[in-house]
């Protein structure tokens, strides 16, 4: 069954964490209703709930050129031509990206950005979670805007772009000469680029991919293809000495120090700063992951075909498994590490290598509590979606659910959920599960 | 021998050709057959007995009155055997024909191997030469720029972000046109099904993107299609012999398939790219199998039709044939329930002979096509045969569920005058599910 768009997966390449940036303050247990979907006259396209629970929205489409974004069943004025991508910032204003007479911009709380542009997409948020970012495309030219400020740089083309953690700097994937149709010869002189701040690295590349900021957002790191066999990573515009046949994703440590995933004798391995960090060749390696503390390092690695499993400071976890294994996650001590792992096609999660017992469908991201002595999420199964923590499965199944989140204490669960007409949250206790 | 295909000049090639030096060549070459290349190579080079029964097998050979320098076993012999004899010290003239043997006169479509007594697999070995070729960048033009187009935008034709979305938006407005709730509904989590296409969907056949969103709804399909890259696993990377583009575009699809978190994939009508999601994409990263079920449209459609899901209200009453796609045929033996969606849709279907998987490639393929207008000719000397097998049928409708099927045949009929057009499967479908009014 079709049902609407409860969840806007991030178009973004770097680390996706499904846990609410922001909790709520409201932990009475409970059930509220925050939404009431039959009271939305028309087709409900995407449905979206604030980080505490505390809002929900949705886009509703009125007549096939007419939409309207409701916030806790109030429409916002004027209707809307399109209107999707709908989230919430971590203060709890929604945004969407929206259409109004032939121009894209972005909205929140019912007010629209002024700058209008032929067309926006890839909304990411920061500082965080408060600062809103998108790319932006006007004249055929390029750039970004962020929290309604449009740059004066334009490019021929931008394929990617990332905030700093604060929100106030930019980098941006862009293309800087013209390529002439099929001139394969002009593409290995380079045409791309990362501009930071409007301000373009000077060295050109083949190609530029994942363009990062360091914690304190001084420092912009980035995938570069140097030339048609040569992959690196260069950090502010100087690429590292050592070259590599394939590289993945680059990662900050706390400091400047970069980690990325290199390909190299026909394997994989994890270097920092250039040189290789973990010894061990791994048939794949991707996702490297920093605990909070900086002391600990995970990955996702294949220690040999069809054998996935998370390696930690380049110690493999015993168990593989042979379908996949997403995105490591640390718990807030970094003591322990969980992640989703699929195994002969049913989807679990593993916690410092032993995965739970019980298998699903589908499971999403795992959430630790505060003290990292609980893991929640959500798990689909024939349609369904349940909250399971610990690997226990909650006894209620609702027709979607949003990334779990636990209270400073632990104790409780926040809920975020559609319920047949309704979209709830639910305060419960952790031990209800 | 041809010498007008001889003469064809391809910048990729040529200009890649003068700035090699003989110390390169032998490097590279000596590191794809030491470092890259599996036992069998070597099994299959030092199994083979010349016997040529590979040959009857082969189109471009049947279609050049036999000319042995066709034959597969000819091909393999005029290219990676000389490089492995010399220990990679050959030179230019050998890596010119190679690079046009390996790219433009075998597509890699596995065919001869059905044929040859130690199944031999040509094909791995052509991919080997082309391997060779990308590594010392002696590419054809077309097909290296298609390679580009994927390592900047992660598909294969240049497609911009924003006009991908824009394309989605406007085609859900012109499916609307035909059938009311028909939608495409945008990075939807959870969704059961995502949709995947290949880059000239977007740029120059989006009605078939809207026919999706109608067909979806009719079979009302929990599904979804990403806004962002990983949209297109198409792989012309696999084909040109750059497998880190490869496995990046690969690793883009198969990412955003779990950020969705599908529970399957359903490839449109594509076959090489279904090979490159399903085979050598999951391969070069690690995986013995994709980490999230993919089916291909033939399957989709089949599942639907059969369980009943979609209702056919009229049937296509013009006489039709269907090409046998290598990828999803000999690769992935579909051709029953291809078959069953095709006599499920049309009145009057004709099946060519041979058929199944003996059918012969379409000779698009394996990336030839992708090697442009220089090719052109060449590529239609190289398969008479298949004109001769589809004017057999008297059909006037050729169903092709593979878009290098699709471009490759429709060139074939009109080079061969053959009178007949070529259709996607979803051209046929929108039409027979719709309901008959009043
Ligand atoms: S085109 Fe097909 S049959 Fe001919 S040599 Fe290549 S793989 Fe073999
Ligand atoms: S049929 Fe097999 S053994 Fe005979 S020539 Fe062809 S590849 Fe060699």
């Amino acid at each position: 069954m079709s049902g609407p768009n409860t969840g806007t997966a991030a178009p973004s390449s770097q680390n996706m964490s499904t846990r609410p940036a922001n909790g709520p303050q409201d932990w009475d247990m409970g059930t509220k209703t925050l939404l009431d979907l039959e009271r939305l006259d028309g087709y409900v396209a995407e449905l979206a709930v604030s980080d505490d629970g505390g809002h929900a929205a949705a886009v509703v489409e009125k007549s096939p050129e007419e939409r309207i974004i409701a916030v806790d069943n109030q429409p916002w004025e004027p209707a809307l031509e399109k209107a999707w991508s709908l989230r919430f910032t971590s203060d709890g204003r929604a945004f969407a990206l929206v259409r109004i007479d032939d121009e894209w911009t972005i909205m929140v709380d019912g007010t629209p950005w002024e700058e209008r542009f032929e067309f926006a997409w890839n909304p990411k948020l920061a500082g965080g979670g408060k600062v809103i970012g998108v790319q932006t495309k006007s004249d055929m030219q390029y750039s970004v805007a962020v929290d309604g400020k449009l740059w004066d740089a334009r490019f021929l083309s931008c394929r990617d772009y990332a905030l700093s953690p604060d929100g106030s700097r930019v980098a941006a994937a862009v293309q800087i000469e013209e390529l002439p149709e099929a001139d394969v010869f002009k593409f290995l002189e380079g045409t791309w680029t990362v501009v930071v701040d409007e301000e373009p690295w000077p060295r050109k590349y083949l190609n530029v991919y994942t363009p990062i900021f360091s914690l304190d957002g001084k420092h912009v790191a980035a995938q570069v293809r140097t030339d048609a066999t040569d992959y690196t990573a260069a950090i502010d515009n100087q690429p590292w000495a050592q070259v590599f046949t394939c590289i993945w994703e680059p990662r900050y440590r706390t400091g400047s120090d970069v980690l990325l995933p290199v390909r190299q004798q026909g394997g994989w391995f994890l270097a920092q700063n250039g040189k290789i960090l973990w010894p061990s060749k791994y048939v794949q390696l991707w996702h490297a992951c920093v605990s909070p503390q900086d002391e600990r390092i995970a990955a996702v690695v294949a220690t040999a075909y069809g054998r996935w499993t998370v390696a930690v400071d380049d110690v493999p976890w015993k168990t593989t498994f042979s379908d996949m294994v997403a995105a490591p996650v640390f718990s807030p001590d970094g003591h322990k590490v969980a992640a989703a792992v699929k195994h002969d096609g049913r989807w679990s999660i593993a916690v410092d290598g032993v995965p739970w017992m019980p298998t699903f469908d589908m499971v999403w991201e795992p959430v630790f509590s505060p003290g990292g002595e609980s893991i929640a999420t959500i798990v689909k199964e024939n349609g369904k979606q349940s909250l399971v923590v610990n690997g226990r499965v909650h006894s209620r199944s609702f027709d979607r659910l949003w990334a779990p989140a636990f209270s400073p204490t632990g104790k409780q669960i926040l809920l975020r959920g559609v319920d047949g007409t309704r979209v709830i949250r639910e305060v419960i206790a952790t031990t209800e599960v | 021998m041809d010498l007008q295909d001889q003469a064809v000049l391809d910048r990729g090639i040529d200009e890649g050709l003068e700035k090699l030096t003989p110390e390169r060549i032998e490097k590279v070459i000596r590191h794809v057959l030491d470092n890259e290349s599996a036992a069998r190579l070597k099994v299959y080079l030092e199994t083979c007995v010349h016997c040529g029964l590979c040959s009857e097998a082969c189109h471009t050979y049947l279609s050049r009155d036999k000319d042995p320098d066709f034959a597969p076993v000819a091909k393999v012999k005029d290219t990676l055997w000389e490089m492995v004899k010399r220990k990679g010290r050959v030179d230019k003239d050998l890596l010119r024909r190679s690079a046009r043997i390996a790219f433009t006169e075998c597509g890699a479509c596995r065919r001869c191997s059905m044929y040859c007594p130690f199944g031999i697999d040509i094909a791995y070995l052509i991919m080997t030469v082309r391997r060779i070729c990308s590594l010392l960048q002696i590419v054809p033009q077309y097909l290296q720029d298609t390679t580009n187009s994927h390592a900047v935008t992660s598909n294969q034709m240049w497609v911009q972000a924003d006009e991908w979305i824009d394309t989605l938006m406007w085609q859900e407005e012109d499916a609307r046109d035909s059938f009311a709730d028909a939608r495409i509904p945008l990075d939807k989590e959870g969704a059961e099904v995502m949709y995947s296409v290949i880059a000239p969907e977007p740029k120059i056949m989006a009605q078939l993107l809207g026919n999706m969103a109608v067909i979806m709804k009719a079979a009302n399909v929990d599904w979804t299609m990403p806004s962002a890259d990983g949209w297109d696993n198409s792989n012309m990377a696999m084909y040109s012999g750059d497998f880190e583009v490869m496995g990046r575009v690969e690793r883009a699809h198969w990412e955003r398939a779990r950020a969705l978190k599908v529970e399957r994939v359903v490839m449109g009508e594509c076959g090489h790219a279904y090979r490159g999601a399903v085979y050598d994409g999951p391969k070069w990263l690690g995986w013995q199998k994709p980490p999230i079920p993919m089916i291909h449209a033939v399957e989709f459609y089949y599942e639907l039709i059969h369980s009943g899901r979609l209702k056919i209200h009229r049937k296509i009453t013009e006489p039709v044939t269907v090409q046998d796609p290598c990828n999803i045929v000999r690769g992935r033996g579909l051709h029953h329930k291809l078959r069953y969606v095709v006599n499920a849709l049309c009145e009057n279907f004709t099946d060519m002979d041979p058929r199944y998987e003996h059918n012969y490639c379409c000779a698009a393929g394996g990336g030839i096509i992708n090697c442009g207008p220089p090719w052109k000719l060449s590529r239609m000397k190289s398969i008479r045969v298949k004109a001769e097998q589809m004017a057999a049928t008297g059909a006037k409708i050729c169903i092709t569920p593979c878009h290098n099927c699709h471009s490759g045949i429709e060139d074939i009929i009109g080079h061969y005058k053959l009178g007949m057009h070529v259709s996607f499967i979803n051209e046929l479908l929108v039409k027979a599910i719709a309901e008959p009014q009043g």
